[in-house]
């Protein structure tokens, strides 16, 4: 570190590093099986989830077998009627204590999914994790008035959820908290890339007395993916490439299943001469470089009026130059400098 | 004062007249500024140091008197205590940008000040409605320059803002630039009285085309006083201004800044969107009285790892 007679000169922000003995702590040693039927399975064939920016192995995680896709696929049905059963009330109130349980732990979930995904501190403490914990206080009161709003809809059972690596609490967010406030259980595998924090989640299943079942998380890569999709689920929710979409699509064609899919694009960013340049470059901003620009709709074409473009471009390179790149950590990071 | 003084220029309202500021696009920038960006230990030691030398230390109450004024500008030459100092490993006592006063003060804090190399500015021009007739107010600031004033704070008449009346607005600021002559003179917008960010833009515009060499936000007796989306509009306006002429115009949020948290956030704005330039205190002033108080703490704790009660700081 610098003196502060040094640092009065340099006036540069120095470090601010997030500390990481929370995270470490919880993962000392761990190696993680399935979450299956309200337990941790013992693993099997195990693969390391490691950190994307300095390359350390966080922990060793189960790769999903057929077998364990089945497996949890089952408890998941076993524990569909009586879930369907409960009230809205009841099950509100199974979602409002994963939420409290998860805003308790704020601090770990967002350090935790900053060492597995490589995205800055800054932005899973302010974003991600914060709307995590806010969807499930959102859809613990969908579950209060579903029988009000919607008063003909049905659980439809069982649903494999099938998330990337770009918000890893966030979308096991989108995906769970809707799905068991509707009176679904759901069998979850989080990408191979950033599994921690969905596991970090099963254990506050555990904590929360979930029903057995309601939840099971299975890790893996695409093969467990695969499974999953073939299994004897009612639903398949994918969010991720293109490409597995469409072999998703494909792989249901003919079944019953219900399908959801979230897939890549390419949203484009359209700048009017009258617009406020400034507001319009913040906007670029926040459109293509959030969380790395790893968002399905991130802003990555930009479509300028012609008499602006000059002024338009100048300004946007100018400040391009204050994007910080370092370390994910760093609480003054905004942009690590790899990509997964 | 390093950088060049600001010539100004003819009144060119096409700079300005057709540029519109997206208040909640300007709301949102100031709102995560802050959170992008963090600031520890020894750095955060450092650039609250550098709060203190970026400081116009201010008194402006009916109830001024001269010994006020002196304990202000005591405070001003020793804003720290001596322990912080030592603590902190500084070669020398740091001193304020300056102290700021009435005119009618200014010769009380000339002498309190003197050998002292800290400048001493006046608030002038029927500050702070600014509704005096102009010849008096023009007066008022050659008043002030003949008791010494290093710097003049001008308040601009808000009613040629909201009737856009450009060339009545400029012609007053170029007016008051020419009376203060050697003194650096502040143009002080009154910004939570111009309801609407492109009619700060605007104001700020025309008050730099008429020669400021500083634009400020704000009295600090108008009822909303500097805030971050405003100052965000004001330094994209200096920042505009600069590229189109080459000057460099320098920037005083004022009125409602109280804490060492405050002070860095507009820095982190500063730093951000003009540079490391308008850190220094020949381009960035802080017009505040309170918020030294709170640097002098929040530097007592890094150097004793303690928070001292309010009462063991001197009187600012």
């Amino acid at each position: 570190m610098p003196t502060v007679t040094e640092a009065l000169t340099l006036m540069d922000y120095g470090p601010a590093p997030e500390s990481t003995t929370i995270a470490l702590d919880w993962l000392k040693g761990r190696s993680f099986g399935h979450f299956i039927n309200g337990k941790f399975t013992t693993p099997d064939e195990t693969f390391a989830t490691n950190s994307p920016a300095s390359g350390a192995e966080l922990a060793q995680v189960a790769q999903g077998s057929d077998k364990d896709v089945d497996a949890a696929v089952k408890a998941a049905h076993k524990a569909a009627p009586a879930w369907a059963k409960l009230t809205g009330n009841q099950r509100a109130r199974h979602l409002y204590a994963l939420a409290r349980l998860m805003q308790k732990r704020e601090r770990l979930f967002a350090v935790l999914e900053t060492l597995d995904n490589g995205k800055p501190i800054r932005e899973s403490r302010d974003i991600d994790v914060p709307l995590a914990v806010r969807h499930f206080y959102h859809h613990a009161g969908w579950a209060e008035l579903l029988a009000d709003e919607y008063p003909d809809h049905r659980p439809l059972g069982v649903c494999g959820q099938i998330i990337p690596w770009n918000f890893p609490l966030l979308m096991l967010s989108w995906k769970i908290a809707p799905a068991l406030a509707a009176g679904n259980t759901v069998v979850l595998k989080p990408a191979e890339q950033t599994p921690l924090t969905a596991l970090l989640f099963a254990e506050l299943c555990i904590e929360a007395g979930l029903p057995k079942g309601v939840v099971n998380i299975v890790t893996g890569d695409g093969r467990t993916g695969a499974a999953l999709v073939a299994s004897d689920v009612d639903k398949i929710a994918f969010t991720g490439s293109t490409d597995i979409g469409r072999a998703i699509r494909q792989a249901t064609a003919g079944t019953t299943k219900a399908l959801t899919l979230e897939l890549g694009g390419k949203s484009p960013f359209i700048v009017f001469a009258e617009a406020d340049l400034d507001a319009a470059v913040e906007g670029v901003v926040d459109a293509i470089w959030f969380n790395q620009g790893e968002v399905c709709c991130a802003g990555s074409r930009i479509l300028v009026q012609e008499s602006i473009a000059e002024i338009f471009t100048n300004r946007l390179k100018n400040r391009m130059k204050t994007l910080r790149v370092g370390d994910p950590l760093d609480k003054s990071t905004g942009h690590w400098r790899g990509c997964r | 004062m390093t950088h060049p003084r600001n010539p100004g220029m003819p009144l060119t309202t096409d700079w300005f007249d057709r540029v519109q500021i997206n208040r909640p696009a300007a709301q949102r920038r100031a709102a995560t500024l802050t959170t992008r960006r963090s600031v520890k230990k020894e750095h955060q030691a450092a650039w609250l140091v550098k709060a203190i030398t970026c400081t116009d230390l201010t008194t402006l109450a009916g109830d001024d008197t001269d010994y006020r004024v002196q304990r202000l500008c005591a405070k001003a030459r020793r804003p720290l205590a001596d322990h912080i100092v030592t603590g902190l490993g500084l070669p020398d006592m740091p001193t304020t940008g300056a102290v700021c006063v009435y005119p009618t003060m200014v010769g009380h804090a000339k002498r309190a000040l003197s050998n002292s190399g800290i400048p001493v500015a006046s608030v002038a021009t029927g500050f702070p409605a600014g509704l005096m007739p102009l010849d008096m107010r023009l007066a008022e600031i050659r008043y002030a320059v003949d008791q010494g004033a290093d710097e003049i704070d001008i308040v601009i008449t808000r009613e040629h803002v909201f009737k856009a009346n450009w060339t009545a607005l400029y012609d007053e600021i170029a007016a008051m630039r020419e009376a203060s002559g050697e003194a650096h003179m502040k143009a002080i917008l009154a910004t939570g009285e111009l309801d609407t960010l492109s009619n700060v833009y605007a104001a700020s515009m025309v008050a730099m085309q008429a020669g400021s060499d500083f634009i400020k936000t704000s009295t600090g007796k108008e009822p909303v006083n500097a805030t971050l989306p405003v100052s965000l509009t004001m330094v994209r306006a200096l920042r505009d201004y600069g590229e189109r002429t080459g000057m460099k115009i320098g920037f005083k949020p004022a009125g409602g800044i109280k804490t060492a948290k405050d002070a860095i956030a507009w820095q982190i704005l500063m730093k951000e969107e003009l540079g490391r330039d308008w850190l220094e205190p020949d381009l960035f002033r802080f017009g505040a009285s309170s918020m030294l108080g709170d640097i002098e703490r929040q530097l007592e704790h890094y150097v004793t790892g303690r928070y001292a009660a309010s009462y063991r700081h001197a009187l600012a």
